[in-house]
């Protein structure tokens, strides 16, 4: 039962992958323009108008099976980031990397045990991990703020090991896509 | 008939009361028994006999007893089992009440005039056949519950020796909803739990209420718009000031003895750490500078030292600063985690929420004699938030029963527990008040 996240995290992460690289050997394939045309638009467009060959669009975060997911799980009192979640790492940080007006929400949170000011640090710490994370993928500090909620937003109330493993967690929220 | 009325009115109740306070309504007029747990055997026998005369809406010799029960030192006589109902001195007869084995006798009665009661009280040592209390108080009948803790306040110190609390309030945060559906309040209800009174509504978390000295102001922290922030607000008028809005924490606000500072958590420096603002200047003084957790600061009585939770050992454990900043050391050595730290009056007693596996109880350090000596003071398994009474005697705290959060009041000695139940939703974040000012 204990091994059931993760594991579910580890197909998620490995369908995403795969559907990352589905969706950008689609793109190649569809626009192979000659190789004198993206040099032209890159110097002379704005980059937000033309996306890059490759790169992700707002679109892409409804659709793409990593860039969807945008939970991470951590385990009791620890705010170390789990090596399964280090796909969604590198999408969202690609992600913000391709779109430089985007703006990211680092939402930490912890389980309902122990005292509610300390948990609140122990969210933000769990903030600050994800949030390092994106940074060491590329993503920009000004793009990414971190609160924490503690154990005030808890997603599930049940008092077991089940329920508290899915509170947990840093949700990641775009402010702007 | 009367049965019919009292349901009716806890039915209507229900939603804005707690539970127990419709159980201690109902106890103080015969009927269900008020929800108490354990005993003491050491508790001294008092017969509590029902007011005579005209006390308007207030049972004022039932919310007596239901206090002095309520406190785990006294053994109240259950009035169905009164032989006799003196209402005034001249008609205590004392080898009755030897009899019936009480130590001390309560009666008393109300005079009605132009929308005020007098209340008249008598207390009787039984063995010496001597009365040691009598005094009179007058109030508006919208006050008697007031005037009703304040006589358990002058019994309870004038035969313990110790002040009473029973006339005091207590600030809580409520919860309803999950996750971001959830609505929160900040309340504030006598010491029983009668008078609830929602002073902040939000949809946005609240939580670590705590008291100015005065008793007139609560400081707590709000996450509305969008980020916590650390708000002082006046109870009677409601009008409020945000304090901090610093970006990352502003947690845990407490205010110091006399008044002027209020110690906080803040993360600005890149992890959360102990500061102490100045309110009338608004100037900030760092007081923990660590790459750890440093937060929920008390203030020691005598406004001299902080008394924190830091994990800068590994797990949480409560530590000690000068209030001036300076090198912190240990305070708590029993148990795998420590924390929210809530000090008795005279600086003796330490409660803490006290982690041991996945078992959260309220544990007391006492450090009246020597080393210190720890004691239980609640059966878990998730039990936190503990706050003294001001008078030391009595500890709150914050429990989960299923999937919800409850209050229970707690002797220090912990032999008895009273529970405090919201009839929907979560209680938590228990804040005892000070003393009140006549």
């Amino acid at each position: 039962m204990k091994a059931s996240i993760p594991q579910i995290a580890r197909i998620l992460t490995i369908a995403g992958l795969s559907a990352f690289v589905a969706v950008g050997c689609a793109k190649k394939v569809k626009e192979t323009p000659p190789p004198s045309n993206p040099v032209d638009t890159t110097t002379t467009a704005p980059i937000n108008d033309t996306p890059r060959a490759g790169a992700y669009t707002p679109a892409d975060l409804d659709s793409d099976a990593c860039l969807r997911q945008r939970v991470v799980y951590f385990d009791l009192d620890q705010d170390a980031l789990k090596p399964e979640f280090q796909a969604i790492m590198n999408c969202h940080a690609k992600y913000l990397r391709d779109r430089p007006s985007a703006r990211l929400r680092l939402e930490g949170n912890a389980d309902e045990r122990g005292s509610r000011e300390y948990n609140l640090g122990l969210g933000e710490r769990r903030g600050n991990a994800v949030s390092s994370a994106l940074q060491a993928n590329g993503g920009s500090s000004s793009q990414l703020s971190v609160i924490s909620y503690g154990e005030e937003r808890p997603v599930c109330t049940e008092s077991n090991e089940a329920c508290w493993s899915k509170n947990r967690r840093v949700e990641l929220v775009y402010s702007a896509k | 008939m009367w049965g019919r009325m009292r349901k009716n009115a806890c039915r209507l109740l229900l939603p804005l009361l707690l539970l127990p306070a419709c159980a201690a309504l109902a106890q103080s007029r015969g009927g269900l028994e008020i929800d108490i747990i354990g005993g003491n055997a050491a508790a001294l026998p008092i017969a509590v006999v029902p007011f005579g005369g005209d006390c308007g809406q207030t049972d004022v010799g039932g919310v007596v007893r239901a206090d002095l029960g309520r406190s785990g030192q006294f053994r109240t006589l259950d009035p169905a089992n009164l032989p006799e109902r003196p209402t005034e001195g001249s008609a205590v007869a004392y080898p009755t009440w030897r009899m019936l084995k009480q130590d001390f006798l309560l009666v008393g009665r109300c005079v009605s005039s132009g929308g005020d009661y007098r209340t008249e009280y008598e207390l009787f040592d039984v063995a010496k056949q001597q009365r040691l209390l009598g005094f009179a108080l007058t109030a508006p009948g919208g006050a008697m519950r007031d005037v009703a803790h304040q006589i358990s306040d002058a019994v309870y110190e004038k035969i313990l020796g110790v002040r009473g609390a029973f006339w005091t309030r207590i600030a809580y945060v409520t919860s309803t909803g999950l996750g971001r559906e959830a609505k929160y309040s900040l309340v504030v209800a006598d010491a029983d739990g009668f008078n609830p009174r929602t002073v902040v509504n939000s949809s946005e978390p609240l939580l670590s209420p705590s008291w100015s000295p005065d008793g007139h102001k609560l400081t707590y922290v709000s996450f509305e718009g969008g980020n916590s922030g650390i708000w002082i607000q006046d109870i009677a008028t409601g009008s409020r000031e945000k304090v901090t809005n610093f970006r990352g924490i502003n947690g845990a606000p407490s205010f110091s003895p006399d008044g002027t500072r209020l110690a906080m958590t803040l993360s600005k420096g890149g992890n959360p750490d102990i500061y102490v603002m100045d309110l009338a200047s608004k100037h900030l003084t760092q007081i923990t500078n660590q790459f750890s957790i440093d937060t929920e600061a008390t203030w020691s009585p005598d406004g001299n030292s902080l008394y924190f939770t830091s994990d800068r050992g590994g797990r949480p454990q409560v530590y000690q600063v000068s209030a001036s900043g300076g090198s912190a050391s240990r305070v708590t050595f029993d148990g795998s985690y420590n924390a929210s730290p809530s000090l008795s009056f005279d600086g003796k007693k330490l409660a803490t929420a006290q982690g041991a596996g996945n078992v959260y109880r309220i544990a007391l350090m006492d450090r009246s004699t020597g080393s210190p000596r720890w004691s239980m003071l609640s059966p878990g398994s998730l039990d936190e938030s503990p706050s003294f009474a001001p008078n030391g005697a009595m500890v709150l705290y914050a429990a989960r029963e299923g999937r919800r959060g409850v209050l229970y009041a707690v002797s220090a000695d912990g032999r008895v527990r009273q529970r405090l139940v919201l009839a929907s939703g979560d209680v938590r974040e228990p804040a005892w008040s000070p003393f009140r000012q006549k």
